[in-house]
């Protein structure tokens, strides 16, 4: 689809399609957000900006930006924007939105340990904490994984020696007790919101 | 009038008895000030004490009273004898609150008081009960010019206060712009959707009313008088010509959008689909309701531009350099003309800032709510091609060049121009501008003056000295005291409202109309009884002139920033008291100094500053006068006294009407008399002056700047007179600055002229 600059286009997908991306149109460009994100100077565009894309029509540019993954959740922006837009929230709804049209940025490391987390979760219905930890070591290859192993060793023993680490979780570790039931759960929670999001 | 009996009273109370030596003040009251009576009181202001000047006065045939006590800003209700003269001797605010309470100090503080005693008993002796204006007049009704919202409003409002309206319309019928718009931003909450304008509302309340007379197709043709007692013509289209006294007259000529045809990079009379606001309004009246269609050729509108800030806020001298105001709502509204009847259209408003005064930003929410995108940008060129445009324009936000393709019709909000007649100071502005060196402004003026030029077109056409309109600040918008007195302007009685002082929304206008209104009222009431308008309201005086010493300079009649002087057949000077708001410029102006108040003159200023008993060389105690503005520099001053601030004992503080008033003969009189320095403190003055009588502290600084030759002359370092700006806020800063002035006259050798 393309998309004429400055039409409304994305910005009634972003209202459709994003969570709480109705709020985009009320954004009065003050810049508060933009200048209190702790990170902000990571980022490839502040918020400001990306609401400003939006309504520019820059769809591909908006969902291609590293922005939204590179957002902490602290809700400095939320606190402070003085139309009270829920800014935190509408990056991670452009985040989803971005990842399940494929055009979240590749090897992003808090999509990777963000989907790396989900796989984990949906397994059991509990989080395999050693599983997820040896995850994200080896994501870069093995012998990265042997390397972040053996950097991380002391916090590792320190840990099983203070009971906050089960080595035998490596064996599969526990779950919840009706663990079809909860994938079911997941599966038609996945359907609704599809299905009101417009996502295939 | 009976004989002259000064009676001087002395205060104890407020610690005055225990830092002072009332007994010695009342010795120099008595002995130097030859007051007839003198009485010390421990409590001056309570019902005994006013009681026992009350019976002076009645039974002992006193009939100048000096109050030696506290400011006169204080008290004054105690004080206020009416069939008196009175002056005040400042003891309280002006020597034991700004002095430290010790024994060092004692000697000097005591000097001071005594000296201010002396002051005080010279003052009253010159000053007279105001009689009163016996040319007083007393027409009440008031005269609106121009028949928009503004003027509307004014009519009804001092109809409604039971005054009698004259209401003169240049066109064929009331309504004026607001009767061209399709509907008003809102006025009421939620302040979410525009509005019926309430025009047709108001032109039938003004039908139905008795007290408004109007006359459509009319201009004022003439208009001569003063306060109480215009005359005004009124030419009608017909011809005819029509003559009403009125007491007030309000100007309310609104605007003109700024002319889009100087704005041909942006589309306009490229394209018919490139508008300016009032273009769309009337686009907007048409389809009523149902869909604007684009102009070039009736077809359907799917996308609508709105440029703000078209030829406005510019900053190459091109066009208007100021912000208007009131276009971002507009713009807003316009945008929900299309929203309301179809939300499928694109309306981009490209803004730089967006500004919404009132509650115009609850506006701005409910247009965004409806989907109105805003785009912080600005707009380079629109490029009309067939029946579309292209807008060019500058992302601020994404900081990058870029367009909107296939806009169906494009609105430039082109700003208002003020409707207010001819600039009377037009050249002499720009001859001051050669003068610095930017001639642009004085080619501009002779350009206009040049034959076959089009003039500017006066709309009151008055007959004043000064010229045929009432003077203009900036931009063309009317002058007023912008912080003080808004609906002021600078010719008494004549008030504006709404646009044309400067530019506004309907709100604002509304009220502004209202308020003008009730000075309108104001001022045929003190006219009738002769009373001074503000900011000395009340004041009796007015200028009285010795003319058989009058040399016909004209310096009179040219600085009086209210007009109030015109000229007969012989250029003598003709005084309107009238119009005379009571700063005494005049009087600091004449040469011959033959313009004096009865209770304000040369020799009252004057007396006071000889009375001084200044300390020979020897002595190393310097005096210093100053002479404060009463408006802002005194109060301050007094403000600082009730913070105890302290402040130098050499400096003898005399208040001034303005610093307009000063004549250069008392900073003569005052350097002959030997003190050592002269300190003026007046408002701020230029463009965004503070002056309560708008050119007063001006002129004095003009004045001033020449007092160099004077001190040359007398062979004096011409630092010992200096004009200083000072605002009502400065309590803090004045004691300072007097401290450092006075550490800067010590260092200097004793005045040479001590003694004689």
């Amino acid at each position: 689809m393309s998309i004429e600059k400055y039409t409304r286009n994305f910005l009634k997908e972003v209202e459709e399609r994003v969570e709480e991306g109705h709020w985009v149109k009320m954004c009065m460009q003050c810049g508060v957000c933009a200048g209190s994100c702790p990170l902000g100077a990571h980022w490839e565009h502040t918020p400001q900006k990306i609401f400003m894309m939006i309504r520019a029509g820059k769809r591909e540019e908006v969902l291609s930006s590293d922005s939204m993954w590179m957002c902490t959740s602290c809700y400095q922006c939320i606190v402070r924007c003085p139309r009270k837009l829920p800014i935190t929230h509408i990056m991670h709804g452009l985040a989803y939105l971005a990842k399940r049209e494929g055009l979240a940025p590749k090897n992003q490391p808090t999509a990777q340990f963000g989907q790396l987390f989900w796989d984990n979760l949906i397994k059991t219905g509990r989080v395999n904490e050693l599983k997820l930890s040896l995850g994200m070591y080896f994501k870069d290859g093995f012998s990265q994984g042997i390397k972040n192993a053996m950097a991380m060793q002391s916090v590792g023993m320190g840990m099983m020696k203070a009971k906050r680490l089960n080595p035998m979780e490596i064996m599969g570790g526990h779950g919840v007790k009706d663990k079809s039931g909860f994938q079911a759960m997941l599966k038609k929670a996945r359907e609704l919101e599809d299905g009101r999001r417009k996502l295939a | 009038m009976a004989d002259m009996k000064v009676a001087a009273y002395i205060c104890q109370g407020c610690g005055l008895g225990e830092r002072l030596d009332t007994a010695g003040l009342a010795k120099v009251a008595q002995k130097e000030g030859k007051a007839a009576v003198v009485k010390e009181h421990p409590f001056l202001c309570n019902a005994e004490g006013v009681a026992m000047i009350r019976n002076d006065i009645d039974n002992e045939a006193v009939t100048h009273v000096m109050v030696a006590a506290c400011s006169r800003r204080a008290k004054t209700e105690a004080f206020g004898f009416t069939d008196v003269a009175v002056s005040r001797a400042n003891l309280r605010e002006g020597v034991i609150w700004v002095r430290p309470d010790d024994e060092a100090s004692r000697e000097t503080t005591q000097e001071m008081a005594a000296d201010y005693v002396r002051m005080g008993c010279a003052e009253v002796k010159k000053m007279k009960l105001p009689a009163g204006n016996a040319a007083t007049a007393t027409n009440r009704r008031v005269l609106v010019v121009g028949g928009g919202i503004s003027g509307m409003t004014a009519a009804l409002e001092a109809s409604k206060a039971g005054y009698q309206v004259v209401l003169v319309e240049k066109g064929a019928a009331l309504g004026g712009w607001a009767a061209k718009l399709y509907k008003r931003s809102p006025s009421r909450s939620p302040y979410a959707d525009p509005q019926d304008t309430g025009v047709d509302e108001m032109i039938a309340a003004i039908s139905a009313d008795s007290n408004i007379k109007v006359y459509t197709n009319s201009i004022t043709s003439k208009t001569e008088g003063a306060p109480g007692r215009f005359k005004v013509d009124i030419s009608q289209e017909s011809g005819a010509t029509v003559t009403e006294e009125v007491g007030s007259i309000i100007q309310a000529t609104g605007f003109t959008l700024y002319d889009a045809n100087k704005l041909p990079e942006l589309g306009y009379g490229k394209s018919a689909n490139v508008v300016d606001q009032g273009g769309l309004e009337a686009l907007a009246k048409a389809a009523n309701g149902g869909p604007i269609k684009r102009p070039s050729d009736g077809g359907e509108v799917k996308s609508v531009v709105f440029v703000q800030c078209a030829g406005q806020r510019d900053e190459t001298g091109t066009h208007l350099p100021y912000c208007s105001g009131s276009c971002c709502l507009t713009s807003v509204k316009q945008a929900m003309y299309f929203k309301d009847n179809n939300p499928d259209i694109d309306t981009v408003v490209v803004y730089t800032d967006l500004r919404m005064p009132g509650n115009g930003e609850d506006f701005y929410r409910s247009g965004q709510n409806k989907g109105v995108t805003f785009t912080k940008g600005k707009v380079s060129s629109v490029e009309a091609t067939g029946n579309t445009c292209k807008v060019n324009f500058q992302d601020l936000i994404l900081n990058e060049q870029t367009a909107i393709e296939n806009a169906d019709l494009v609105v430039l909000a082109t700003g208002q121009v003020a409707n207010s007649g001819v600039d009377v100071d037009a050249k002499l502005k720009a001859e001051i501008a050669a003068a610095a060196g930017d001639s642009t402004l004085l080619d501009a003026y002779n350009a206009s003056q040049a034959e076959g030029a089009v003039k500017p077109i006066s709309v009151l056409n008055l007959t004043y000295r000064q010229g045929p309109d009432v003077p203009q600040l900036k931009y063309g918008f009317t002058d007023s005291h912008f912080i003080c007195f808004p609906y002021e302007t600078r010719r008494t009685g004549i008030y504006s409202a709404g646009p044309v002082r400067r530019p506004m929304d309907i709100v604002q206008a509304t009220e502004d109309a209202t308020g003008a209104a009730m000075k309108a009222i104001q001022a045929v009431e003190n006219a009738a009884v002769g009373r001074a308008a503000h900011p000395r309201s009340g004041d009796l005086s007015y200028p009285i002139v010795r003319i058989e010493g009058c040399t016909q300079c004209k310096r009179c009649t040219v600085e009086c920033p209210f007009g109030a002087i015109d000229e007969d057949e012989k250029r003598y000077p003709v005084f309107n008291e009238s119009r005379c708001r009571r700063c005494g410029t005049c009087m600091g102006a004449c040469p011959v100094r033959v313009i004096s108040f009865e209770n304000y003159s040369v020799d009252t200023v004057g007396s006071q500053l000889k009375a001084v008993d200044v300390p020979d060389e020897f002595s190393e105690k310097p005096r210093i006068l100053i002479l404060a503005c009463e408006n802002d520099a005194y109060p301050a001053l007094d403000m600082a006294a009730m913070n105890r601030e302290v402040y130098s004992a050499w400096v003898r503080v005399i208040p001034v009407r303005c610093l307009g008033s000063v004549n250069t003969i008392w900073i003569t009189d005052a350097l002959n008399s030997g003190y050592d320095g002269v300190m003026m403190l007046g408002c701020k003055h230029g463009d965004d002056y503070q002056c309560h009588f708008v050119k007063g502290s001006e002129l004095a600084s003009y004045r001033m700047s020449k007092v160099g030759d004077t001190l040359q002359g007398m062979g004096l370092e011409p630092e010992r007179v200096q004009v200083f700006e000072a605002a009502i806020t400065d309590i803090e800063r004045l004691p300072k600055l007097i401290n450092e002035y006075s550490d800067q006259i010590a260092a200097l050798p004793p005045s040479p002229f001590k003694g004689f």
